[in-house]
């Protein structure tokens, strides 16, 4: 359908944009920047912050660029006198509210506010200073976020993020005029409250009132310490956006820096996740195939379908408090990041003669969900606390220039082994559809002995970034073994940020929709758009990001998680075999059911 | 608790225990707010746009919204917890801290503060032993000023819950009070 | 000295002959573009303060296409110094809510609306009754239109159009952004007429009796008459319906005291004018338009209590989204309070002006918008009573 043009000029350029498109969007085609705070890609229009104010020629008020639509003859100035004089004062009124101590500001440096002021020169800003003291107490309860209020400049981006993205509404703005702020029910601490972890508030906080707790300190402290050995696993997604922190353009792999730079800040070994997600894979896959044994041949009443993932604790803690009732369809498969901890401080611990007391094990997430995870008394199977401290990417990339390494010129290195082999399947768990994708490449192999019928093994239909996918895959042939399954047409579906997961939990509720696994991220675009990931994040970095992903696990010689020699040695020599009776010691956990409100 | 299974144990000649049981839950098992909110979610409807009248007949039964009320809008209306609390929290009649049964709100703005609405807080203050904003220890009364009331041509005037009191001086403004102090139990 | 002061008896007038009623049978009648005609024929603009053409706001949403619309009586009046539209709820009920049937004919709704203020609760019964009657009588008639009550919950701001629906729809009251405007997009984003209660009176009167007599009253800008709110230093107080378009100083001769140094006109978001400007202001939208508060103020008060009592309201009731209203509102109290103190030298009310002037082009609503008219009003003209 083509859309109506509607002319206008914008500083005297002349434009033709469809009808519809705002202010802002025509100006950016004709590269003139509007500067923005409330405003965000991934979000509804509120215009609030009102730093995008232009003139409309002949209009009695300016006009906010990011909520106004253009209109035919429509001449506007993006930089007149009267811009200028109240986007310096909208300015300088967000700095008066503001406890702008950038030196002490975990976001210094990277934060929208401190741009805008630098840009303006607000040295002499004349204005009182409004930061109330009781704003300036932060909550640190929870083990993921720090919540700042007298860094908050009210622009909802926060509050928005949680009811549209994720449907938690953990966040909301209360009380009204000079008292409004942004709190949660009650002003209740964030560790009280349905808030999942995610981050993904802090990763569209254009300022440092949402961070994550930060342990870079815990971390340094660590590798210091003589009498520790300091083991580091790093996520999939995590090598696909380091870079972007350390001036590297967006959807650049770093793996190999990457590596490189953990052994150079000092870790004894520098080890992957990747190898915990090709663990995952054999677990879950395994789990799935006697799920549906169960189910279809036994007609067991207790075991439950569709099937759904866990490796997402953001996904985890929504669903103990939104639907306690769908916590059986969970796979009790730990996360990958949790099955590493596990394995290290045991197997590995062995295999390598350190006692696990004087085992660290840190990870490097995309995710701020995991600080969470490690510290649930659930995840102790080790007989200590399996996985120590959780950075995320972006702590990592500070770790990097707080150590002075130039990080572009890096030689790539290798993983340590073992526990550092992987496979494309589990690069892919970093993307919406990746674990679909990873467990249907084995599981199909196992239950048929051939590979997955799709060119390449890409299993097109399960990748890209729709909110819900669907997809069904016909079973043929299959071994003896296997035969209930003939002819079986497997369903499943795919939903990646917590709204999206909502609306599947609520068909598969409704019995409108009959799958046999289901798998949830709890971040847009999984975990490569995690709340740890570099800021900042839109639709089109999330797709950069994911086409680093895809072209990562190409090159990889092995795709296929049960091709991974290494996760052949653990089962040969430790675990046995999949939800073996080690396997459930180590790698399965449990859930409980937490208040909805 | 112990009501409840006397109850059920002198009924044994119900053969549809469960049915009984049910119904025993509804009644028994309810707290007053949750049978509250049920009836007016049932009267206003199931829709985010009934909020606002849900929250209202809760005030206006129970003075203020407390946690457990907000808690059993949410569920009932299936809004978050922070979503109910942010929207009662912007409405000045919507208290979300426990007040009194009765609400004393006097107009501070200018009309009814040139004609001396410092006097009328002032006297009710000192007969009622409470700050503005405070409540008093029997919970018979919660001392509050409030913006322009709409009755500027009749100042200094105050609301009692929801009754009117224009033309006040702090003779009549005291006499009111006690009036309401011996009606209420 | 002479009074040319003409008051009129429209909004109230009770005739016993023609009942509320009577005007809508006769006006169902008529074909809705005819009503249009008449209703921008006559001049009448909103009496919510905008001023905007309420023949065009019919108009417009007629013209929308949508199988649902809505018509919403504006009852939210929280401006200081603004009574009347509780007069009028209280009096002649009948004549708003046949304003809401014949609106909706118009535009093609099936449902009306009252937004009442919390504070006027206590006529929440009485219109209730009043409302059933109006309704079986709409069905009697097979009209196919239902009025119904609602009530704010203290939030000034709810008055504000867009930030009324909002309320209605069960959120916080915060505006929205415009475009779209409600004739496109109101209550539940269905095109919407809303409309003040006086408004909606008038038209049922320019109904009844035809849009050349109301024409004939006021000026050409500001066609009719209007309720005016009258409080603060007059000995009489009240409630009063004049003609538009009346000197300022003829109406200081009939309310003042006579001693009268300031008149705010338009309730706190209104302009402050001084007794040397009496003379030459004209009350009417070419003039200083108003939504009927008229508060007078004598030499004996202090106008910088009078500025500190608006900006505290302000700094309440602003929604608290926008940052120019939000903080703005906030800099100001706090900057006066810094002034009279001597903490800020008196050169700082010329930064707090040039904010203001931000304010009335930034800011999201009509609020923040209209902070500077008080502030620049009262600090112009009585500089000496804000410093010392
Ligand atoms: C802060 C603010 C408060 C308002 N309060 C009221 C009000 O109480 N009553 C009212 O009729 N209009 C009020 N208005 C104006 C309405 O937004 C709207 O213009 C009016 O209801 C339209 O009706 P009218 O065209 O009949 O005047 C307010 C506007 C603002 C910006
Ligand atoms: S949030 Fe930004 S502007 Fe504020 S202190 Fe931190 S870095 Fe500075
Ligand atoms: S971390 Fe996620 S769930 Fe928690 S407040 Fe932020 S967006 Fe909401
Ligand atoms: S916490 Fe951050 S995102 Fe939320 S309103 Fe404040 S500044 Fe904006
Ligand atoms: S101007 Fe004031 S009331 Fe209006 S939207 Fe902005 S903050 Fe809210
Ligand atoms: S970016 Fe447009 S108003 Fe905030
Ligand atoms: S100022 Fe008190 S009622 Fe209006």
């Amino acid at each position: 359908m083509s859309k109506y043009m509607v002319n206008l000029k914008i500083n005297n350029m002349p434009i033709a944009v469809e009808e519809g498109t705002t202010i802002l969007e025509a100006a950016r085609k004709l590269n003139f920047r509007i500067p923005t705070l409330c405003h965000h890609p991934d979000l509804t229009v509120a215009g609030n912050c009102r730093v995008c104010v232009v003139e409309v020629k002949g209009a009695r008020l300016l006009a906010a660029a990011c909520a106004t639509p253009v209109s035919e003859g429509m001449e506007v100035l993006t930089n007149s006198e009267k811009v200028r004089v109240s986007r310096k004062h909208i300015v300088e009124l967000l700095l008066a509210e503001h406890n702008a101590d950038c030196t002490k500001c975990f976001k210094n440096g990277h934060c929208e506010l401190q741009d805008l002021a630098s840009e303006y020169r607000i040295g002499d800003h004349v204005f009182l200073d409004l930061v109330r003291p009781e704003s300036k107490i932060q909550d640190i309860s929870s083990p993921s976020i720090v919540k700042d209020d007298s860094k908050c400049i009210r622009c909802q981006r926060c509050v928005r993020t949680c009811a549209e993205l994720q449907g938690v509404s953990a966040l909301a703005v209360v009380n009204k005029g000079d008292h409004q702020k942004i709190s949660t029910f009650l002003n209740k601490p964030m560790h009280e409250v349905v808030c999942t972890n995610c981050g993904q508030c802090i990763n569209r906080c254009p300022t440092g009132a949402l961070t994550e707790r930060n342990y870079i300190e815990e971390v340094w402290n660590a590798i210091y310490n003589p009498s520790k050995f300091v083991v580091v696993q790093t996520a999939p997604a995590t090598r696909i956006a380091l870079g972007e922190d350390l001036g590297i353009p967006i959807g650049n792999r770093v793996t190999g820096k990457m590596v490189s730079a953990l052994k150079k800040l000092g870790f004894n070994k520098v080890l992957d996740t990747d190898f915990t997600a090709d663990l995952t894979i054999m677990e879950e896959g395994t789990e799935l195939l006697t799920r549906l044994k169960k189910a279809l041949v036994d007609k067991d009443p207790s075991v439950v379908l569709p099937m759904m993932t866990s490796c997402s604790p953001g996904w985890i803690k929504f669903q103990e408090h939104m639907y306690p009732d769908l916590l059986d369809n969970l796979s009790t498969c730990k996360s990958p990041q949790q099955m590493f901890g596990a394995v290290a401080k045991t197997y590995y611990a062995d295999k390598i003669n350190i006692k696990a007391q004087d085992m660290i094990v840190v990870s490097i997430m995309p995710c701020t969900a995991k600080k969470f995870e490690c510290e649930r008394p659930e995840m102790r199977d080790s007989g200590y606390q399996d996985v120590d401290f959780v950075l995320t990417t972006r702590e990592l990339a500070m770790m990097i220039k707080q150590a002075g390494i130039d990080f572009d010129k890096l030689e790539d290195e290798h993983y340590d082994s073992i526990l550092g082999e992987s496979t494309g399947a589990a690069v892919i768990f970093g993307a919406t559809g990746g674990v679909m994708e990873a467990a249907l490449r084995t599981a199909y192999e196992i239950v048929t002995g051939r590979e997955v019928p799709f060119t390449n093994l890409n299993i097109k239909p399960v990748r890209g970034m729709e909110g819900i996918k669907e997809a069904s895959i016909k079973i043929k042939n299959v071994k003896q073994e296997w035969s209930f399954l003939e002819g079986v047409d497997l369903n499943v579906a795919i939903a990646h940020g917590l709204a999206n997961a909502r609306a599947l939990m609520e068909k598969v509720k409704s019995g409108e929709a009959a799958y046999h696994f289901i798998e949830i991220m709890g971040c847009p675009g999984g975990c490569l758009g995690g709340g740890g990931q570099p800021i900042p994040t839109s639709p089109e970095i999330r797709k950069k990001r994911a086409e680093a992903i895809y072209s990562e696990d190409e090159e990889m010689p092995i795709r296929k998680s049960h091709e991974n020699p290494e996760v052949t040695e653990i089962y040969k020599h430790f675990l046995g075999e999949p939800l073996g009776h080690k396997s459930h010691d180590l790698l399965h956990t449990h859930y409980k059911p937490r208040k909805r409100y | 608790m112990s009501r409840i299974v006397n109850q059920f144990t002198s009924h044994t000649q119900f053969t549809n225990h469960k049915q009984y049981f049910i119904k025993l839950k509804l009644e028994d098992y309810m707290s007053t707010t949750e049978v509250l909110v049920k009836e007016l979610v049932e009267k206003n409807g199931r829709t985010r746009n009934s909020l606002m009248p849900v929250l209202q007949g809760i005030v206006q039964q129970e003075h203020y919204l407390s946690e457990e009320a907000m808690l059993f809008v949410a569920k009932e209306l299936d809004l978050a917890a922070a979503d109910v609390y942010g929207t009662a929290s912007f409405y000045t009649f919507l208290d979300t801290v426990p007040r009194g049964k009765n609400i004393i709100r006097v107009c501070k703005t200018i009309t009814c503060h040139m004609k001396g609405k410092d006097e009328i807080v002032n006297v009710l203050s000192n007969a009622l032993k409470i700050k503005v904003g405070e409540t008093t220890h029997d919970k018979k009364f919660t001392l509050l000023t409030a913006n322009c009331l709409g009755w500027c041509h009749k100042g200094p005037v105050m609301l009692i819950n929801d009754e009117v009191y224009p033309d006040l001086t702090p003779q009549k403004a005291l006499e009111i009070v006690e009036e309401y102090a011996k009606t209420t139990h | 000295m002479e009074n040319n002061l003409k008051k009129v008896d429209i909004i109230f007038e009770v005739d016993e002959k023609v009942t509320p009623i009577d005007v809508l049978d006769k006006t169902l009648k008529r074909a809705a573009d005819e009503i249009i005609l008449d209703l921008i024929d006559s001049g009448l603009k909103g009496r919510g303060g905008a001023g905007f053409p309420t023949g065009l706001k019919w108009k417009f949403t007629r013209n929308e296409d949508s199988d649902v619309k809505y018509v919403i009586c504006n009852a939210d009046e929280g401006e200081p110094g603004t009574f009347k539209d509780r007069e009028i709820l209280d009096r002649v009920p009948e004549k708003i809510f046949t304003g809401i049937a014949i609106c909706g004919y118009v535009v093609g709704a099936k449902e009306g609306y009252i937004y009442l203020r919390g504070e006027y609760n206590f006529l929440l019964k009485t219109l209730q009754r009043k409302l059933d009657i109006f309704n079986s009588q709409l069905k009697e008639r097979n009209f196919d239109f239902t009025v119904y009550l609602k009530s704010g919950s203290g939030a000034y701001v709810c008055g504000e159009e867009s930030a009324l629906f909002e309320s209605m729809e069960g959120k916080r009251g915060e505006p929205r952004n415009k475009p779209p405007y409600p004739t496109v997009a109101g209550y539940n984003s269905k095109p919407t007429v809303i409309n003040n209660v006086e408004t909606l009176v008038y038209t049922t009167m320019i109904c009844h009796m035809g849009p050349e007599k109301f024409k004939a009253l006021g000026t050409n800008d500001s066609r009719g008459s209007k309720v005016f709110s009258v409080s603060g230093d007059t000995p009489k107080p009240g409630i009063y319906e004049l003609e538009l378009g009346m000197p300022l100083h003829e109406f200081v001769n009939e309310f003042g005291d006579g001693d009268a140094k300031a008149i705010q006109v338009g309730g706190a978001s209104g302009h402050c004018v001084p007794r040397k400007k009496f003379n030459d202001t004209i009350i009417g939208f070419e003039g200083i338009p108003t939504g009927g508060s008229m508060m007078i103020f004598n030499s004996s008060r202090s106008m910088y209590n009078v500025l500190h009592d608006y900006l505290e309201f302000f700094t309440e009731e602003s929604c608290g989204q926008c940052t120019p209203c939000r903080v703005g509102c906030q800099q100001l109290l706090k900057g006066i309070e810094a002034v009279k103190r001597g903490e800020r030298p008196p050169a700082y009310l010329e930064d707090l002006k040039k904010l203001t002037a931000t304010m009335k082009i930034a800011a999201k609503c009509g609020l923040g918008q209209s902070v500077g008219n008080p502030f620049n009003s009262i600090v112009d003209n009585f500089r000496e009573e804000i410093i010392y």
